[in-house]
């Protein structure tokens, strides 16, 4: 499948301090790919260089093929941009924003724009000043989805929305999927990721530590097991693959590597067991290693 | 009030390298004026003598009247340019940590810890209370010092300090009812403006009594006069305005929510007009109604000015030894002409004011972020920044035109010669024209090359008028003087006009505007934070 997005190598400072350390990121057609990463971990900086606000200081920047920085106008009909810090112009009203971002970029579906702003239940009406921080974000989102742009960039769209609009927000993103949209969609929010995303880019501090699919990731984590044994067990935290194990009577909670998940359900059964509880690890879980790894290198 | 001196030392420590710097240079102006003139004319004779040769219409609509022919008299005269600026900044201070932190979100987040709801106005007024102390009191210490007289240097301080602290005032109301700091900035700006031309109306007559000039702010702080007998009850009538202006601000403060003015905003369209949908639409939309502010302005200004001219003209007639003295003078122009082209050169800068804060909404625009959305749309750099560009250079062109046609329109009917000065008037105007673009071409260019330093535009054009209203005065070599462009126009109507300085000032303009924007396309777009 052919690249939407391809980033190699891409280094970014602002003075002295590095923003993007060699950042690699592949965004394929027709997908929705979480960028996730910590805040300031350079998520916004590298959304800057591929739609050409920034300049990039080394690395190539490939965006459908072309340089966003020397293409940028004639790339930017083809996408749409949501940013994570949605200023609006505050005498301008929120409807005359929506028709002026997609008339700049090329065009808009006034269809869909009166039947997004309905689902998001935003007052078009008002001005820019009086909007909150989550309707101007939706200012930001009904303007994106209802244009045709084949790729949407979407930086932390919803930061500011409130539980029920986040859940309209991921039933339009997944629209978009079906209707065959890429969608680059940077989040800290791990949950929405694990919703939403068909690949994920995990970065820090400018730099990707990890691509992959959920599944993919996944496998190379633990998996949390609470345990009620018939008694109590021995030799549980010799095995290996085994960590944190907490034995408390006949109760044990412990995390395994996926790896080693059979020998040590294996282990389990022998003793006997009266109860069971697994959690796939979640992303917040993968994150939480790439700290620990980090602060491991640290010392 | 809980928590204003944190506040306050907050704004001290957000202030500290502008607030000294400003306060220190402009408050030392009025001594250095002092000893400069006490140099020129070290004889009070002489010193009489020139007071008498400048006691014309034209300068008296400029500075204002000489209240004494003496050296603190002069001085007092001649820096009340500074004044004007010294308020300025002060109202401009008062905004900046009052309105412009409330909409920048930044008072809710202190609001929300242990601070009172009155605790960010009173700390806005402290600071302006300690820019006027320092203000006023180098301009008392450096009048003394350059050998003016205590008393009046006393008063002159005073002057000073309550300028400062009146429109210090003023801003602060004004900041409760509007509810954009730029709108707020704007306004006062506005009242600055209108008090200098009501004292500039007032005084062109040569009444020295005019109500015009006693009811405006600045005319009325020149009633004080210092050196001349001062008139201490003035300062009390001033004093008196600002306590009442703050305790209005502190009640209006006290009344509203934060983030509120006092003017609540209105629905709007749910569509956008098809005019909007475009770079230049949306700048038409963002610099429209600034621009209409201005044009009626110069309208206002000029229809004003212009007819008082023609009772200048009648003073200096019924005075022969005032007409001798400007005919010493002798640049061949008639009275009129020569009033008029003084208030022309004061317009002159007005619209290279116009032009900077045109220029400067580029900016603003781009650090508020809200350029990012468009430029990923698909708008090009230039094409963004041209639609503000217009405005910077055409709004004060059409601005000085529009001035010149009712300056000639007041004029040509006053003096009875009709509507053949209203083509020499506007001609006036244009004449401006090429100084005014080259400015806002400097700003351009630090928006290009040095965007963290595009708000140096405002210190450029102090600068400039600096320059033409005090270089001479300072004993300044040419060479310094040329640095300023409107020292090299010529001076109309009624002055001669050759070309290479205007051809030379345009074409220079477009390089630095060239260069401003080579620069604009190959800079990053500022990404906040």
């Amino acid at each position: 499948m052919e690249n939407v997005i391809s980033v190699n190598g891409l280094v970014k400072s602002f003075g002295r301090t590095r923003a993007l350390d060699g950042l690699d990121l592949e965004v394929r057609r027709g997908e929705v790919h979480g960028f996730l990463g910590p805040n300031g971990a350079g998520k916004s900086t590298a959304i800057r260089v591929l739609l050409g606000l920034l300049r990039a200081d080394a690395g190539t920047t490939t965006l459908f093929g072309g340089d966003p920085w020397r293409d940028a106008v004639s790339l930017h009909r083809r996408l749409a941009y949501v940013p994570g810090d949605v200023t609006l112009w505050p005498n301008l009203t929120g409807g005359e924003v929506i028709d002026l971002l997609g008339r700049l970029r090329g065009g808009l579906d006034t269809k869909r724009r009166d039947e997004l702003i309905e689902r998001f239940e935003l007052d078009p009406r008002k001005k820019g000043r009086t909007y909150s921080k989550g309707n101007r974000q939706k200012v930001a989102l009904v303007a994106a989805l209802a244009s045709d742009a084949e790729l949407l960039v979407l930086d932390e769209p919803t930061s500011g929305l409130d539980p029920l609009m986040e859940s309209v927000f991921q039933a339009c993103v997944n629209d978009e999927r079906g209707a065959g949209r890429t969608v680059l969609l940077s989040s800290h929010i791990l949950a929405e990721a694990e919703a939403l995303c068909d690949q994920v880019s995990i970065i820090r501090a400018g730099r990707t530590v990890e691509t992959g699919t959920l599944t993919e990731l996944r496998h190379l984590t633990r998996t949390a097991i609470h345990a009620e044994l018939a008694a109590s067990p021995n030799g549980l935290g010799s095995l290996p693959g085994v960590h944190d194990l907490v034995v408390e009577g006949e109760r044990v909670r412990f995390q395994v590597d996926n790896a080693e998940l059979d020998t040590v359900l294996r282990a389990l059964t022998t003793v006997g067991v009266r109860g069971l509880t697994s959690q796939p690890p979640t992303l917040e879980e993968l994150f939480l290693r790439h700290y620990q790894k980090e602060e491991e290198v640290v010392r | 009030m809980t928590g204003t001196w944190h506040l306050f030392r907050l704004a001290l420590r957000r202030d500290r390298v502008v607030l000294p710097l400003w306060t220190i240079l402009l408050g030392l102006f009025p001594g250095l004026v002092a000893s400069s003139f006490a140099s020129l004319y070290p004889d009070p004779a002489e010193l009489a003598k020139f007071a008498a040769s400048m006691s014309n219409p034209s300068l008296t609509a400029v500075y204002g009247p000489i209240w004494a022919p003496n050296l603190g008299g002069l001085t007092a005269w001649r820096s009340s340019i500074v004044l004007l600026i010294v308020a300025l900044a002060t109202a401009f201070i008062v905004i900046r940590h009052t309105r412009a932190e409330e909409e920048q979100g930044r008072r809710e987040l202190l609001g929300a810890t242990v601070i009172g709801r009155q605790a960010g106005l009173v700390a806005g007024m402290l600071v302006a209370l300690l820019a006027s102390v320092v203000v006023g009191g180098l301009t008392a210490l450096g009048t003394a010092a350059a050998g003016a007289g205590g008393t009046g240097s006393i008063a002159l301080g005073l002057q000073y300090f309550l300028a400062c602290l009146l429109f210090g005032a003023i801003a602060a109301v004004i900041a409760q009812i509007t509810q954009g700091a730029r709108t707020a900035r704007w306004i006062a700006g506005a009242v600055l403006i209108g008090s200098f031309l009501l004292r500039m109306v007032g005084d062109a007559g040569g009444d020295l009594n005019s109500p015009l000039s006693w009811i405006s702010p600045i005319g009325l702080l020149q009633r004080m006069r210092p050196f001349a007998g001062e008139r201490w009850w003035v300062a009390a009538v001033v004093l008196l305005a600002v306590v009442v202006l703050s305790a209005v601000a502190y009640r209006l403060n006290a009344a509203r929510d934060l983030d509120a003015g006092l003017i609540a905003p209105r629905p709007g369209p749910a569509r956008a007009p098809r005019s909007l949908l475009s770079p230049l639409g949306l700048a038409w939309r963002l610099q429209r109604s600034t621009l209409f502010g201005w044009l009626i302005g110069y309208a206002v200004l000029g229809l004003f000015l212009g007819s008082a001219t023609d009772a200048a003209v009648d003073a200096v007639k019924d005075s022969p030894d005032l007409a001798d003295a400007i005919a010493r003078i002798g640049s061949g122009a008639s009275i009129g002409d020569m009033v008029i082209a003084a208030g022309m050169a004061i317009i002159g800068i007005g619209a290279a004011g116009q032009g900077i804060q045109a220029a400067l909404r580029a900016r603003g625009e781009e650090s508020a972020l809200r350029v990012e959305p468009l430029l990923a749309a698909s708008v090009g750099r230039l094409r963004w920044a041209g639609g503000h560009l217009l405005f910077a250079f055409g709004g004060p062109a059409l601005g000085l035109l529009v001035a010149g046609l009712f300056l000639g329109i007041g004029y040509g009917a006053g003096s009875g010669e009709g509507a053949g000065a209203i083509g020499r008037v506007v001609g006036a105007g244009a004449g401006q024209i090429p100084a005014v673009w080259f400015t806002v071409a400097i700003v351009v260019l630090l928006f290009g090359l040095l965007p963290q330093l595009t708000g140096l535009g405002w210190a450029v054009l102090a600068f400039f008028l600096l320059l033409g209203q005090l270089g001479a005065i300072l004993q300044l070599s040419q060479w310094a003087l040329d640095l300023s462009p409107f020292t090299h126009l010529p001076a109309l109507p009624g002055g001669e006009v050759t070309a290479t300085p205007l051809v030379w000032l345009v074409a220079l303009a477009a390089v630095l505007t060239g260069a401003g924007l080579a620069g604009f396309r190959r800079r990053d777009i500022a990404s906040g934070g």
